[in-house]
């Protein structure tokens, strides 16, 4: 099927390419082209705000000293190549703003969102192809407005990613205006790209699955992007709806946040955190969903708990609006209230820990192929337990009163969002990489990529958490200037520099990703021998993705069938009718 | 209706769930917005009863008639809304286009009542910050008197400015975006682009619009007679 439908496809897809340069890279319709759009804008803002990294962990590991390059940076941020407080909270601030919602989150969701919907449900396109394209270039204006940021005076927003108020309502307690001002109008205007997106996917999963793809049928990428998409959905109009009045609140003078006139700043926190805590699912589901896919793919095995795993991502999506709570134990919660944000936090530990044994059940005694996709996926498992597990110690309000706003929590959130997300995403790549450009990624780089990255990674945030109980605080400028942190210079410093040699590492994967487009091994339709729909269409597949729409069989995840001849069966081929896989469509 | 409402053009597959794409979009869009005025009506609860001595009593302050009256035309717009819908059905063109018309101007007088009570009442001396320093609601507030026939004025209304300009607001807004809206499918209705066997942006433009005008049902409760 596979050698000659390729003819047959460059036939009757000829007229489809009869698109202006314009219409079919710039402002195209096509979900995988906008896919790939939002995928290269967010690899562009990774490496920025991993950059911002590196200056911060320049100033922690080597406070006061000339950062290297400083001396290009203007005066009002670095005076004669010494960062200024001033900068680095802005740095601090705009480190976590681009990576949760420049970088991660529209990997996560825009770029593989868009890409694999369609393909994997067997649909020509999104819904609303148009709306897709508006949600991409609103998007990147929110970016340019993000950026512009750093050049206005007064420079960047300092209030942390999390803005609370009032030092981001008032600019006369933060110096800071018209920087916190576009911080505000950035997200707002995001908001409404991530909203249009989620309105698309939610639609497109609803009524655009291919005949016989019925919701127990949909690879558990597609689910946990679906659920996901239902959180952006529901949380980001709060998080624009608290934008608005903050922004409200520094222009035309609202009192929402101001205490002086009766405002109430923990009403901001509130806000922020019923939107944030389903954002960091938003941040890890699509994640979890496609580390499942490689995994599978990769141990030549069914996903064990197939329906657990669904149950597990709808629990997850669900439980993730009742615990916005713990992230202010701190903030003067009366105990009782605490006690029920314990409770529903520690509840969550459940469905993910469902979710981390059916991966190892996964692997358990299948023919693991450790390629770098599943590499990766090995590593998202391991990391994102290690990240699990200390999100129990905080979920418990005696252990986070200690270790609140301290190391442990950097250590915490970088665990979950980088060894978690990031490796996710990592794995996601790769792997379907082939299908985005028709060639293959560097499998030797690609490993020595992952391998570097693992250790640098732990060297990195491993040692956080020993210094966070120490009592290292988060977001602190200068720690030479407190007599009990400076026995952990050298911790600090160590840390400085396996964060400099993490990111000199991922040049190699910006470079594999670059040079590979161009030179890579040409990728036939299905080179990791996947089950999913997308890999019955040509690398790269054509715009309207199916040569005709693609009838589903089979449940996802079907390799090993016993008795057939190749160890796995597409969803779209019929098994031989005596020797259909059991529970096919359950 | 159901015959009429599920058919697609050609191009588009069959829906799953048998309702075109338009309109389940929509539903999973207003979802979306029901969460945005959660988060405005939610601060406003919270707001309010933690300084209830900042709101003047009904009435006071805000003109409860004007705004009745608008209320009142904003759900006979809504009704105007379902006779263009229910014109189409029929393969009513004429109806379609009067109906669209009317619920366009309708909706644009709201507006339009909304920026004269905004002008009049900063005239009188409400600010989103709260009472503008000089005017009459500020001195009358100042000198402790009774104000129309109704008890003393809030010495301060920071909250009450900051919450009231903010939610009408944000609905005005969103019914100026629908009046825009609207007007395209005005203009394509007198272009003869809907018919009974596809009128699928009348149908989904009504939903947002109903919508709208469930919101100002709460908000003229909550803000106006509360």
């Amino acid at each position: 099927m596979a050698t000659t439908a390729a003819v047959v496809d460059h036939a009757t897809h000829a007229h489809a390419d009869d698109r202006s340069f314009i219409r079919k890279y710039i402002f195209s319709t096509d979900h995988k082209i906008i896919g790939i759009q939002f995928g290269l804008m967010s690899l562009v803002f990774l490496a920025l705000g991993g950059t911002l990294a590196m200056m911060i962990r320049w100033q922690l590991g080597f406070p006061g000293k000339p950062m290297p390059l400083g001396s290009l940076l203007p005066e009002t941020m670095a005076a004669g190549g010494i960062m200024l407080p001033e900068f680095y909270v802005a740095l601090v601030t705009m480190h976590g703003t681009i990576m949760v919602f420049f970088a991660i989150m529209p990997l996560l969701m825009g770029l593989f969102g868009n890409f694999l919907i369609p393909l994997k449900i067997g649909a020509p396109d999104m819904a609303f192809p148009r709306i897709n394209m508006a949600s991409f270039w609103i998007a990147v204006s929110a970016g340019v407005l993000m950026m512009a940021g750093f050049f206005v005076e007064g420079g960047h927003a300092g209030a942390g990613w999390t803005g609370y108020a009032p030092l981001s309502a008032r600019p006369d307690l933060s110096g800071v205006s018209l920087g916190q001002e576009l911080w505000c109008l950035s997200l707002i205007i995001l908001g409404l790209a991530s909203i249009l997106g989620a309105t698309n996917y939610i639609t497109t999963v609803i009524n655009m699955r291919a005949p016989g793809m019925t919701w127990f049928r949909l690879p558990l990428s597609i689910w946990a992007l679906f659920i996901a998409s239902i959180l952006v959905l529901l949380a980001i109009p709060i998080l624009s709806g608290a934008a608005i009045m903050l922004l409200f609140d520094q222009t035309i003078g609202t009192n929402f946040f101001n205490p002086a006139t009766g405002g109430q700043p923990l009403l901001w926190q509130h806000l922020f955190w019923y939107f944030g805590h389903p954002e960091v699912y938003i941040l890890i589901l699509p994640a979890m969903g496609f580390v499942s896919d490689v995994l599978a793919c990769g141990s030549r095995k069914p996903v064990f708990g197939y329906h657990s795993m669904i149950y597990a991502i709808i629990s997850i999506g669900f439980l993730g609006w009742i615990v916005w709570g713990h992230h202010m134990f701190q903030s003067g919660m009366n105990p009782t209230l605490g006690m029920t944000f314990t409770i529903s936090t520690l509840l969550i530990a459940v469905p993910s820990a469902i979710k981390v044994f059916n991966w190892m059940g996964t692997m358990w005694r299948g023919s693991i192929h450790f390629t770098t996709p599943v590499l990766h996926a090995v590593g998202f498992v391991a990391m994102f337990t290690i990240g699990g597990l200390s999100g129990v110690f905080m979920s418990s309000t005696p252990v986070d009163i200690y270790i609140h706003d301290t190391y442990f929590i950097v250590a915490h959130l970088h665990y979950v969002l980088f060894g978690g997300s990031l490796f996710g995403l990592f794995a996601a790549i790769t792997f379907w990489y082939p299908k985005m450009f028709g060639r293959m990624m560097n499998e030797f780089w690609g490993k020595v990529h992952f391998w570097l990255t693992m250790v640098f990674y732990n060297a990195v945030f491993w040692p956080m958490h020993d210094i966070g109980v120490h009592g290292h605080m988060r977001r602190i400028y200068d720690p030479s200037q407190y007599d009990f942190l400076k026995p952990l210079a050298p911790v600090n410093t160590f840390i400085s520099i396996s964060a400099f040699l993490l990111f000199a590492t991922q040049g190699i994967f910006a470079l594999n990703f670059i040079i590979s487009w161009f030179k890579g091994e040409k990728a036939g339709r299905n080179p990791w021998k996947d089950t999913g729909l997308e890999w019955s269409t040509p690398s790269p597949a054509p715009h309207g993705n199916f040569e005709k729409t693609p009838t589903v069989y089979n449940a996802p995840y079907e390799f090993s069938v016993p008795g057939m001849a190749e160890d796995y069966l597409p969803q779209d081929q019929k098994a031989d009718q005596s020797r259909a896989p059991a529970g096919a469509g359950h | 209706m159901a015959n009429a409402t599920m058919m697609g053009p050609p191009a588009e597959t069959q829906p799953a769930t048998g309702v075109y794409n338009g309109k389940v979009g929509m539903w999973i869009f207003l979802g979306s917005e029901v969460m945005f005025f959660t988060a405005l009506i939610g601060s406003y609860i919270i707001l309010r009863f933690a300084h209830p001595e900042q709101w003047a009593t009904p009435g006071q302050a805000l003109n409860i008639p004007v705004t009745a009256v608008n209320t009142f035309l904003l759900i006979c717009s809504s009704v105007t809304m379902v006779k263009a819908f229910a014109a189409i059905q029929d393969g009513d063109q004429k109806g379609l286009r009067m109906w669209l018309v009317a619920t366009v101007l309708i909706g644009a007088t709201f507006v339009s009542v909304q920026v004269y009570e905004y002008v009049h009442l900063a005239h009188l001396g409400l600010l989103p910050s709260g009472y503008r320093e000089g005017s009459d609601l500020a001195n009358a507030a100042a000198s402790g008197v009774a104000w129309k026939a109704g008890p003393a004025l809030p010495a301060a209304v920071g909250l009450y400015g900051t919450t009231f300009y903010t939610m009408t607001g944000f609905h005005g807004f969103h019914v100026t975006m629908g009046v825009l809206c609207m007007a395209f499918v005005t203009w394509k209705a007198f272009n003869g682009k809907y018919t009974v066997a596809d009128h699928r942006g009348v149908e989904v433009i009504g939903l947002y619009w109903h919508f709208v005008d469930l919101v100002w049902i709460i908000l003229f409760t909550i803000v106006y007679l509360m």
